[in-house]
């Protein structure tokens, strides 16, 4: 029998040194130990120091999830790991690129929306537009449900980045 | 101050540094350089294997029994992907294993080169770290940094991958690094709020039990030392894992075998009913919990491990303590020392009074033929006449590994040497070669199957080119035997492709490898036949033909609970045995 198990969602900033094959590294834990990613993305962030900062969203059983922590914990390039979703209220920011295609009526119910949304258009033609958003995840999906009667074409999403709030760093 | 050389000289100097004086391998057109270089100089011994596989293997025992890193270096491609199976029984037994890899020249990188293969995509997954050296400058530091990574924390394989370009140019060598590592710290020390909570929590059980495994051996001897202390001052009861054995001595007596699937019936049965877990460098296999839900119901765990994604990954526990086995159980005896109070010995006598009635069951016995040598016979007579040597056993995997554990008693730390995690057939006699070249003198002997052994017996030539005494014994069953058990258990007797029909002879094939052949399948021969093998200056191959279908009791089957046991005297009606 399958015991019913309790799936958290938590968001996690990894840093890491900025090496080759260092998010494969990362990618392959998560492949090879059977971990879900919802969403994952990296930049260096300290150009001087080589450091990148990896974002993960991930769910797992709580048990899953302390065990994600200490796989990334131990891995050698790996300097630090923070649970977000543990460690105290944070900030989760995506960005997306959504275009919309249409005439007449469509066209100005899509800038219509888009204005709600505080998205802004980074492209135009006579008959397209391509609006930037930035917000949560959710905002995002609700903004990209209300485009498709109004003409959506195509959507890229840089996935979830984090930080946590207040004065003090990592 | 630095000095400008060629890569392939920074790596044997980076070695030598190091403190390496032997290294497994098999050259290739992308280890030419380093050939050379090698073949130039005389700190360094290079022994030539016939399978790189066979190269991590012997590095594993080499590394098993002297606790150092074990040393390799294979070719570019299929040099490579052989060292596979190696690196990752490494990986799964925690052993250092420093394994160089050539690879093609830097600019023919990712175009499909001769012999060219991604070592490091195709290793990241197989060792604990890994690292392509693309500038003879950083070669030295790499080198330094693969040490330092495979033998701090939890110990495992790392792969050097180097170019050939990078061997030939030259570059700037440095010495390792004096300030640790920039990311990999390892805890080290135990929180010692933790430790004297662990102490309180043992001195207040009634039915205990210490759990040990792979980590205080690999924690050196001192933490043997400390954990025989341990369990002198709380009288408590112990048992181990397979790659425990010989942390505790076997002949001590508070020993209750080792415990899981095949462990004693003892152990087992304790390990279920116990009110406090100390479980010390193991990390809850499978092959050790059965099935999870019904493991160790009425228990409160403490854990200690160094690595600290072993906790809480398949049993929950309730008291984590991470750090290095030694430095904890340092800790937890002179804790307990200070604070001893209580009569432990009162308050777990019904506990040993238990166990007693449970070792009572003599779990491990067996009836023996009167014409046909039973395998574990074999073995008990191998200890028997091996007794006073200082003996190393290795083994490969099957049913004669678990009777080996089951019947070999282990009194040392570092003296036994077997797949454990990976179950790898063909780990036995490379890493008996590896036991040997580190102890010349010694006794080592490969506990083998006759299936196993075909996996990397060309190693018998390795042997023989080094003058390396070992004793390959053979326990020969005709089967895959542990194949044929579960087959026999699980699937109604259908033996699908587990006979070994054509078999060598093995006699004949010790011969034409110029060792020793030796026979015997008759009880009455077995002894004379053994101390001659013990006798013989040189290696050997001893063929003992066993009763073809004896199976391996006791047996919890996969996924069952600790106290549904099969044992060998009902293993007919096929019953698990309960309380
Ligand atoms: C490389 C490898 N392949 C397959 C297996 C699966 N396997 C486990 S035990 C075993 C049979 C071993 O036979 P033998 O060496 O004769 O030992 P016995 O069990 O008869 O003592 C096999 C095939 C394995 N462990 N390793
Ligand atoms: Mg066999």
């Amino acid at each position: 029998m399958i015991k019913e198990q309790i799936l958290e969602k938590h968001t996690m900033a990894v840093l890491v040194d900025n090496e080759a094959g260092v998010l494969a590294r990362v990618v392959g834990l998560f492949s090879g130990r059977g971990y879900n990613i919802e969403s994952l993305t990296v930049s260096e962030t300290e150009h001087q120091a080589h450091l990148s900062r990896i974002t993960i969203v991930t769910n797992g059983t709580p048990m899953v999830i302390t065990q994600i922590k200490a796989q990334l914990e131990r891995m050698v390039p790996v300097h630090q790991v923070w649970d977000l979703t543990v460690e105290g209220p944070y900030i989760e920011r995506e960005l997306a690129l959504v275009k919309v295609k249409g005439r007449g009526e469509m066209r100005v119910e899509a800038l219509r929306l888009a204005d709600a949304f505080k998205a802004r258009v980074v492209d135009a033609t006579i008959e397209s537009f391509v609006f930037e958003l930035t917000g949560k995840s959710r905002k995002i999906e609700q903004f990209i449900a209300l485009m498709k009667p109004v003409g959506l074409v195509e959507v890229t999403r840089t996935g979830v980045v984090a930080i946590g709030r207040g004065s003090e760093g990592l | 101050m630095s000095q400008e050389m060629s890569g392939a000289q920074i790596v044997l100097k980076a070695l030598v540094e190091q403190g390496v004086d032997t290294v497994f391998g098999y050259p290739g057109g992308a280890t030419l350089p380093i050939y050379d270089e090698l073949f130039q100089q005389n700190s360094i011994r290079h022994i030539l294997v016939r399978h790189e596989q066979g190269a991590v293997h012997a590095a594993e025992g080499y590394a098993r029994s002297t606790g150092k890193p074990g040393v390799v270096l294979v070719t570019s491609g299929p040099g490579a992907t052989n060292t596979i199976t190696g690196l990752v029984n490494a990986l799964m037994d925690s052993t250092p294993i420093v394994c160089l890899t050539g690879q093609v020249h830097t600019h023919l990188i990712g175009n499909d080169a001769f012999q060219e293969a991604d070592v490091v995509g195709i290793t990241r997954p197989c060792t604990k770290h890994n690292y392509l050296v693309k500038q003879t400058n950083d070669l030295a530091r790499v080198i330094h940094e693969a040490f330092y990574v495979a033998v701090n924390g939890r110990p495992g394989p790392v792969v050097v991958d180097i170019p050939k370009d990078v061997q030939i140019a030259t570059g700037r060598y440095e010495g390792p690094s004096k300030t640790g590592h920039r990311s990999y710290k390892p805890r080290v020390k135990g929180d010692a709020q933790a430790i004297r909570d662990a102490v309180a929590m043992m001195q207040e059980a009634k039915k205990p039990i210490l759990y040990t495994g792979g980590g205080v051996i690999n924690s050196g001897p001192a933490a043997s030392r400390l954990l025989r202390e341990l369990v002198e001052l709380t009288g408590f009861p112990i048992t181990s894992t397979l790659m425990g054995l010989g942390a505790y001595p076997a002949s001590g007596k508070n020993w209750l075998g080792m415990l899981g699937m095949h462990g004693t019936y003892e152990a087992n049965m304790a390990m279920h009913d116990c009110d406090v877990m100390v479980c010390i460098g193991a990390r809850f296999d499978d092959r050790i919990t059965g099935l999870v839900e019904a493991f160790a119901p009425d228990a409160r765990i403490i854990h200690v491990d160094i690595d600290p994604s072993s906790i809480n990954k398949n049993i929950a526990v309730d008291l984590p303590i991470v750090g290095d086995v030694g430095h904890v159980l340092e800790e937890m005896v002179r804790i307990w020392r200070a604070k001893s109070g209580t009569d432990m010995e009162a308050q777990i006598a019904g506990w040993w009074k238990q166990i007693k009635g449970w070792r009572g069951r003599d779990c491990l016995s067996y009836t023996p033929l009167k014409d046909e040598i039973m395998p574990q016979l074999a073995i008990q007579r191998v200890m028997e006449l091996s007794r006073g040597k200082d003996t190393y056993f290795t083994t490969e995997v099957g049913q004669h590994q678990m009777w080996a554990a089951q019947f070999l008693e282990f009194e040392e730390p570092n003296h036994w040497m077997t797949s454990g995690g990976l179950g790898t057939m063909g780990y036995g006699l490379p890493a008996a070669v590896g036991v040997q070249i580190a102890h010349p003198d010694a006794l080592v002997i490969d506990i083998a199957g006759e299936a196993s052994i075909q996996m990397t017996m060309q190693e018998v030539a390795t042997a023989v080119q080094y003058r390396l005494p070992v004793k390959v014994f053979i326990l020969n069953n005709r089967f895959m035997g542990m194949v044929r058990q579960w087959q026999e258990l699980f699937h109604g007797s259908r033996y699908s492709q587990s006979y070994s029909e054509t078999l060598p002879d093995f006699v004949k094939m010790a011969e034409a490898f110029g060792a020793t052949g030796i026979r015997a399948s008759k009880p009455e021969e077995l002894d004379a036949a053994i101390q001659r093998m013990i006798d013989t200056d040189g290696p050997v191959i001893f063929d003992c033909v066993v009763h073809k279908v004896g199976n391996v009791y006791p047996m919890i089957p996969a996924g069952e609970p600790h106290n549904s046991m099969m044992l060998g005297t009902d293993a007919e009606n096929l019953e698990p045995v309960g309380r």
